[in-house]
């Protein structure tokens, strides 16, 4: 099977682990991630406002690149997909900003008929979690797993839709699937501090504090993420709790880490 | 800051898609918000304030920098009013204005270390600079 890819700048450089073994896992699945040849950066954060358009047209190439294919456009990063499936919902719901986008699209229009997944869905939805399951090799062997959500992948959950928004567990169905062991996480979904991080650390690093107390006191060894911004922000908060992207737990249990 | 406030508040409302007289004064916005302790205006006054066109100091402060876009007050309002969205297009239109970047790009190598994703990069300046 294949499906669209869209890697994202971040991935490109310093998340580069994401990427690499998000497609050896997938390739261990059966499953292509063709890269869009011409991507170009989602800018990292969907603007609310109506009348912002240029700067979501390189979404609306990217989804229309994977309607063109009939693939879902599949990402790794919370970011590239939070602003594509935000792009996509505003395409579809709001005809001004439709028409809008349009006047840019020169080599013909796109109307909203990309399907946006991330790869924790497709893992969950298209490939299923007995199939994820077949391919253990080096199982977890209980360990304790912070499934850590941040706010990308579940808000606005109008307009998301992955999971409960409150207590989701597609992370947590994930890391059982490997032979790990989800830990209770209260804190899974509150804000790193996000992009603020970069012109104020003491800020981010409250924030971020926290979440990794939280973690560390209900016996974490590990937080699990998809996100490279909460990676960094979890990272520099003063805690010495390992982060981790969910894509080399999944080659970790598959053994093709490096 | 010369602006027309009473264009302003329409601008913000019309920009925002928000109707802030759905707003039943919960406060669960600001009881959610991560930033509350950050933020000298906290999401519902955002929304009261933009409602009764109290816009001028919502302009000045540095609360519109201190949200961190998670989209909790989203979420969480029991009325569906998206409080997010108000403090983005205030946000929207002070840095719109000619020469109102909060974010310079002669200042980004001193926030640069060798760890920061560019997602980091890319996002603040999309949240900051037009
Ligand atoms: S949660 Fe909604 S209804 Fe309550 S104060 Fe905030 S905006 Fe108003
Ligand atoms: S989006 Fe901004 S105002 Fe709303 S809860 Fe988050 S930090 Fe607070």
């Amino acid at each position: 099977m294949k499906v669209t890819y869209f890697p994202g700048c971040t991935l490109k450089n310093k998340a580069k682990q994401l990427d690499i073994y998000g497609h050896k896992c997938a390739k261990a699945l059966g499953v292509e991630l063709e890269e869009i040849e011409k991507w170009q950066c989602c800018g990292g954060a969907f603007t609310t406002s109506s009348d912002e358009i240029a700067t979501k047209l390189s979404s609306v190439r990217a989804l229309k690149e994977a309607e063109s294919k009939n693939q879902p456009l599949v990402s790794l990063c919370s970011a590239c997909h939070n602003v594509l499936k935000q792009t996509n919902h505003a395409i579809q719901t709001n005809e001004t900003f439709r028409a809008r986008v349009n006047n840019y699209m020169a080599d013909g229009e796109y109307n909203g008929g990309a399907k946006v997944m991330h790869y924790l869905e497709l893992l969950r939805d298209v490939i299923g979690y007995d199939a994820v399951k077949e391919k253990v090799v080096n199982a977890l062997n209980g360990k304790k797993v912070a499934c850590y959500y941040g706010c990308l992948l579940l808000r606005p959950s109008k307009v998301m839709q992955m999971d409960d928004p409150e207590n989701p567990q597609i992370m947590e169905n994930l890391v059982r699937a490997l032979g790990g062991e989800p830990i209770l996480f209260p804190y899974k979904n509150e804000c790193c501090g996000a992009y603020v991080s970069f012109e104020n650390k003491d800020y981010t690093a409250v924030k971020s504090g926290k979440i990794c107390n939280n973690a560390t006191l209900n016996g974490a060894d590990i937080i699990l993420t998809a996100c490279p911004l909460c990676k960094y922000n979890l990272e520099k908060c003063g805690s010495d709790i390992p982060v981790v992207y969910f894509t080399e737990l999944l080659a970790e249990a598959f053994g093709i880490k490096e | 800051m010369e602006k027309n406030l009473n264009n302003a508040r329409e601008e913000i409302i019309r920009r925002s898609g928000v109707n802030p007289s759905k707003c039943m004064k919960c406060g669960k916005c600001s009881g959610t918000c991560p930033a509350y302790d950050e933020m000298e205006y906290h999401p519902h006054q955002f929304v009261y304030m933009v409602e009764t066109g109290d816009i001028e100091p919502l302009l000045k402060s540095q609360s519109i920098y201190r949200c961190l876009s998670c989209f909790a007050c989203v979420d969480r309002c029991p009325r569906g009013v998206e409080p997010a969205k108000i403090v983005e297009a205030v946000r929207l239109e002070v840095i719109r204005q000619q020469g109102a970047n909060h974010l310079k790009a002669e200042g980004v190598a001193e926030n640069l270390d060798e760890e920061i994703p560019q997602q980091a990069i890319v996002t603040a300046f999309r949240k900051y600079t037009k």
